[in-house]
Order: C-alpha cells, then structure tokens, then sequence
C-alpha cells in the first residue's frame, strides 16, 4: 500500500483547486437552466389552472349537480354527465381492478422468466401505450356493432380495458418490490403459495396497490376518445346501461365546440370538475402511499 | 440437558456417523433425527454441495461452520426443501428422516416445512401485528379456538425470551420492533408451529451482544424439545451453542465431530487452519 503511494507523483494542489473552480462554473450554469425551466413549466401550468378555474367557476352553481343538460339558452346542469361518468368509470374500475391485480400476480409470482409470462408482460405494456381512441374502436367492433348500439356498458369495457394494463403494471412492479427473504419466510412456515400471496404479500403493498388503482381511476375519468365510439353521450338523463350514456369528458367535448356561449361555459365546468376529483384521487394516493 | 443426558447413544450407520463421542455438554450424541448421505445441490449447473454425509442428532445442536460460500446455507435450504421454490436448483441423494427421503418430488412440502422449521440471517417480521405474526404460521396446520391460540402466543413467546417485551404491544405492529426482539419474533414464529426441526442461518449476525446472548440461551433452553441445526461465522458461538461441529469447505463436508473435540483437536488440516484464523 505504502509502496504505491510512495511510487505515485506528488499531489498537484494548483490543479486541484482548478478542476475545482470548473466544478463550481458547471454547476452554476446547471442551476441556473434547471431553475429557468421549472419557471417555465410552472407559468403554462399556473396559466392553465388560472383560466380553467376562472372560466369554470363562471357557470359554476348547485344547477350544475343537480340539473341534467339541457337545450342551449335553457340553463341545465351536468348532472348525467356526472352520474354517467361515475357509473362508467365505476363499472370500468369494478371489472378492471381484480383482472389488473391477478395479471400483475401472475407475472411478478408465478410466471418469472416462462415464455407466457414475456408475452403476457408484451401485450400489456402495448396496452399501456396504446393509443386510446384504438381501445373505443376495438370495443366498437366487439360490443356496439353486434348488439346494434352505443351502449354505456360498451364505455365501460373500454375503460375497463384502459385501467387494467396500469393496474398490472403497478401490481407487478409493487409485488417485484417485495424482498424473496420474506417469500421465503412464509413458505418456511408451510403455506401454500397462494396463502402467501394474498394474506402477506397483498398486505405487504397494499398501499402501493391503492395508489395504482387511484391513479388508474384518474387517469379513465378523463378518457374522453374511447368512449366517443362506445357510449357515445346522450343529452337527455340515461342511466341505462344498454342505451347511450353521457359522461364528463364527452359533454365537455360537445359542448366545448358548440357556439352557444351557456354551453361553452358548462364545459369549462365540467373540466374543472374532473381536474379536481383527479387532483384529490392524486393527492389521496399519495397520501395512502406515504402512510406506509 | 437431562434428557440429552440420559438418552442411550446409538452408533449410527453410514460413512458420516461419528458414533457415540462426548460432546461438549458431557453427553454423548443422540441417535440421527436426520441422516443425510450422498447429498449433491446444483444451482443450475453450478455444483455447490459434493457428496455431503452428516447425521443430526436428535434434540442436539449441530454447528455449521466453514468460509464464505462453502455451502452452509444451500444444505440448510435443502433440508426444508427451500430450493424447491427456484427452477433450477435441485438436489441429489437422500436426506432420510422417519423413513422418508425429503428430498424426493413427492414430498408434501408444507407439511415437511411445518415439521422442519427455519429462522433466517435477517429478520422477516410480517406486515401484520405481533399476535398475528406468530397465530399467522399456527392456522396453516391447526384449527385452535380463541384461547388456546392465545396460550400458544404466549408459550411460543415465552420459550423466545421476548414474551416480558411485547406483552403488552400484542396487537402493535411487529415492524415496530427492535432488530433484535424481530429475530427473537422469527424463532417464536417458527417454534409456534411446533416443528421438530429447527434450522438457524446465521440467526445472530445482525444482532448486537445482549439479543445474540438471548438468543444462544433459547438454542440452549429449545433443544430440550427441537433438534436444531444452526450455521454461524462465530466460532465462539459454536463452541457455545453446539452439541455437534461440522466444518465444510467449497462444497465438501470436511469433518465432522463433538464439538470439544472439534475444536481442541481436528483431525483435518483445513479444520486445523481454518479454526485457528489461518484462512476464511
Ligand atoms: N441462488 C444461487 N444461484 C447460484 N449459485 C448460488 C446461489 N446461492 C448460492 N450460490 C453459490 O453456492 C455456493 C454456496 O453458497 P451458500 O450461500 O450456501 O454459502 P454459505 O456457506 O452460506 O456462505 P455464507 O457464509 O457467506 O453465507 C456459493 O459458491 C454461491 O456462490
Ligand atoms: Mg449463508
């Protein structure tokens, strides 16, 4: 050890204290373009919540939760755009969630490294990346098209199949968190595999699930391209689920586009209300995720 | 002790039997619980244990001791079939106990695990309360009602010298435990299940001198009723806690014996070397 310091040249302090300085410059520099561009991104984002809270709380009042869309110059509300996206996302979620959590088990669990599993693992992050407005004309061809009309189940399946790639993802990714030591605890003690996946392993990430699925949520609600094909939106109060169904995004996009200013204003409103119950999903999940 | 004492040693069979020889405490070594012979583990194609003869005896303890990556975790792991749950690993040869090989694809794993329980180098507590934690293991194989599965706590608890800790932090979270009182938490898990096995990897390592005291005092107190394997890098603790040493070496079982006369006078060269610091 003595031997190689002593056969080493001398330490160079006036090199030092340069390389020192550049350290200093870069570093100067870094901050000032990273703290340019978070100001940057700040302005756009502060400009688009300043406006859609501006223009949304115009039209805003009880009308709108309690009235259903009416006539342009007749007032209304958006209560069945509401209650049609509750229910759409709601049905979406019910049937996505537990096939989103058993793919995501059986990719993390059981399928480590098979051919299956790969696949499997493929056409989910595809899913993931698909864009949506293919999911709506996939479930057009599937649902509306042979059972001769838009439908609000039809929305739901679209959302459905939307929510339950993110919903593997974040199940695999939790479930591959979890150390094999405690795997191996637990079958040490003889449990059946299955025991260990749903009574520890479940427990083990269950805030990391929660959190998967408030953000699979936040993310449908606003969906707005697949359910143009399946649901298609209805002006008149539906809550059937074999007719055409209103919901948020879709009267946001009617209405966005129609000339009458009364109507133009609920759209503003309708998307402040989903960018607020999507605010407070995101804070929920972080909240659930920060308590474990 | 007693019963370690007054049992009738027999001279085992096989080319790993030492036979009867006094061990540490005085006594002779009790007939094999487990008697491996012939035993092979391949990681893959990786061959990590060759031709391993060791007899456990019952009710005593046997030390594992050897350097870094000799194999002692692998033959631990093969004798409550652990390997089993990674494709690729498998083992070779016969691990006889009552009659049966262990080691054999037909073995009904749970079962095998409940009567050969494991405590690990670092703790596992479950992310569920200290009650459940030790109740979770006991539902697996019984059906208790409310009190007895609660004197079953309390005994696992007790015979872990950690029932005075968390008497009264029953239902609290076991991640809220000490290191130490955690590990003490694991053995109290694994006795619970009333195995007739126990195996230790390393169960003091992340432990600091008073919990690593605790926890040789229960090897001690729990052999009156287990047979207990336990691997450590502390030739002090295997001189303490063993009944039995058995040194390995890349892969081999190089010897085996009392564990006074494993220490005072090895009858290989590499034992020599290794329980003197030479290497390892
Ligand atoms: N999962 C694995 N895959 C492949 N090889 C492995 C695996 N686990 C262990 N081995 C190899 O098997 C050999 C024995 O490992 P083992 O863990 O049994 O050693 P050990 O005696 O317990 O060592 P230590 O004292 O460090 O815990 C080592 O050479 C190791 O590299
Ligand atoms: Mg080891």
């Amino acid at each position: 050890m003595s031997a190689t310091l002593a056969g080493m040249p001398p330490k160079d302090d006036a090199t030092a204290v340069r390389l020192g300085r550049r350290r200093d410059r870069t570093d100067k520099v870094m901050t000032g373009l990273a703290i340019v561009s978070t100001v940057l991104g700040l302005v756009f984002l502060v400009s688009i919540l300043f406006t859609l809270f501006w223009r949304g709380l115009q039209a805003m009042g009880p009308t709108v939760f309690t009235e259903v869309t009416k006539p342009p110059g007749s007032g209304g509300g958006l209560l069945n755009a509401i209650v049609g996206s509750i229910i759409q996302v709601g049905i979406g979620t019910v049937i996505g969630t537990p096939v989103g959590i058993l793919v995501g088990t059986y990719l993390a669990e059981y399928s480590r490294g098979s051919r299956l599993g790969e696949a499997v693992r493929f056409v989910s992050d595809v899913l993931l990346s698909a864009p949506s407005i293919l999911i709506g004309l996939f479930v057009y061809q599937l649902l509306v098209l042979p059972f001769g009309g838009f439908s609000g189940i039809a929305g739901a399946a679209a959302l459905a199949i939307i929510i339950i790639p993110i919903v593997v993802r974040t199940t695999e990714d939790m479930l591959q968190l979890i150390p094999n030591t405690l795997r191996e605890a637990v079958m040490g003690l003889g449990s059946p595999k299955w025991k260990m996946i749903t009574l520890i392993c479940y427990r083990s990430v269950m805030s990391g699930l929660i959190t998967g699925v408030l953000l699979g949520i936040a993310r449908i609600a606003g969906e707005t391209a697949p359910l143009l094909f399946t649901s298609l939106g209805n002006l008149t109060w539906s809550v059937n689920l074999s007719q055409a169904m209103s919901s948020l995004p879709l009267t946001i996009y009617a209405y966005a586009g129609s000339p009458y200013e009364d109507w133009v204003s609920l759209a503003w409103t309708g998307a402040l209300i989903i960018t607020v119950s999507v605010l407070l999903l995101n804070i929920i999940a972080r909240v659930v995720l920060r308590k474990s | 002790m007693s019963q370690t004492a007054n049992s009738v040693p027999k001279p085992s069979v096989g080319t790993g039997s030492i036979g009867a020889m006094t061990a540490r405490s005085g006594a002779s070594l009790n007939e094999a619980r487990i008697a491996i012979r012939n035993l092979d583990f391949y990681y893959g194609t990786n061959k990590a244990l060759k031709g391993i003869d060791l007899d456990l005896p019952a009710r005593q303890v046997t030390g594992m001791i050897g350097p870094s990556g000799c194999g002692k975790s692998t033959l631990l792991r093969v004798l409550n079939r652990m390997y089993s749950l990674y494709p690729g690993q498998r083992a070779e040869g016969e691990v006889m106990m009552d009659g049966q090989n262990l080691i054999a694809p037909d073995i009904d794993m749970n079962e095998l695990r409940s009567r050969i329980g494991m405590v690990f180098q670092k703790p596992t507590p479950f992310p569920m309360s200290v009650y459940d934690n030790i109740a979770f293991g006991v539902k697996l194989h019984e059906q208790l009602s409310k009190s007895a599965m609660e004197e079953r706590v309390e005994w696992s608890l007790t015979r872990a010298a950690l029932w005075g800790e968390v008497k009264d932090r029953l239902s609290g979270s076991a991640m809220g435990l000490s290191g130490g009182q955690q590990q003490r938490l694991c053995i109290a898990r694994t006795i619970a299940v009333r195995p007739e096995v126990i195996l230790l990897d390393e169960p003091t390592s992340a432990l600091d001198p008073i919990s690593t005291l605790k926890v040789e005092e229960l090897i001690d107190e729990l052999k009156r009723d287990f047979t207990i394997a336990i691997v450590t890098h502390n030739m002090q603790q295997a001189a303490r806690c063993a009944d039995q040493v058995a040194f390995f070496y890349l892969g081999e079982m190089i010897e085996v014996a009392p564990a006074a006369q494993l220490f005072t006078s090895p009858k290989q060269k590499r034992t020599q070397e290794y329980i003197t610091g030479r290497f390892g």
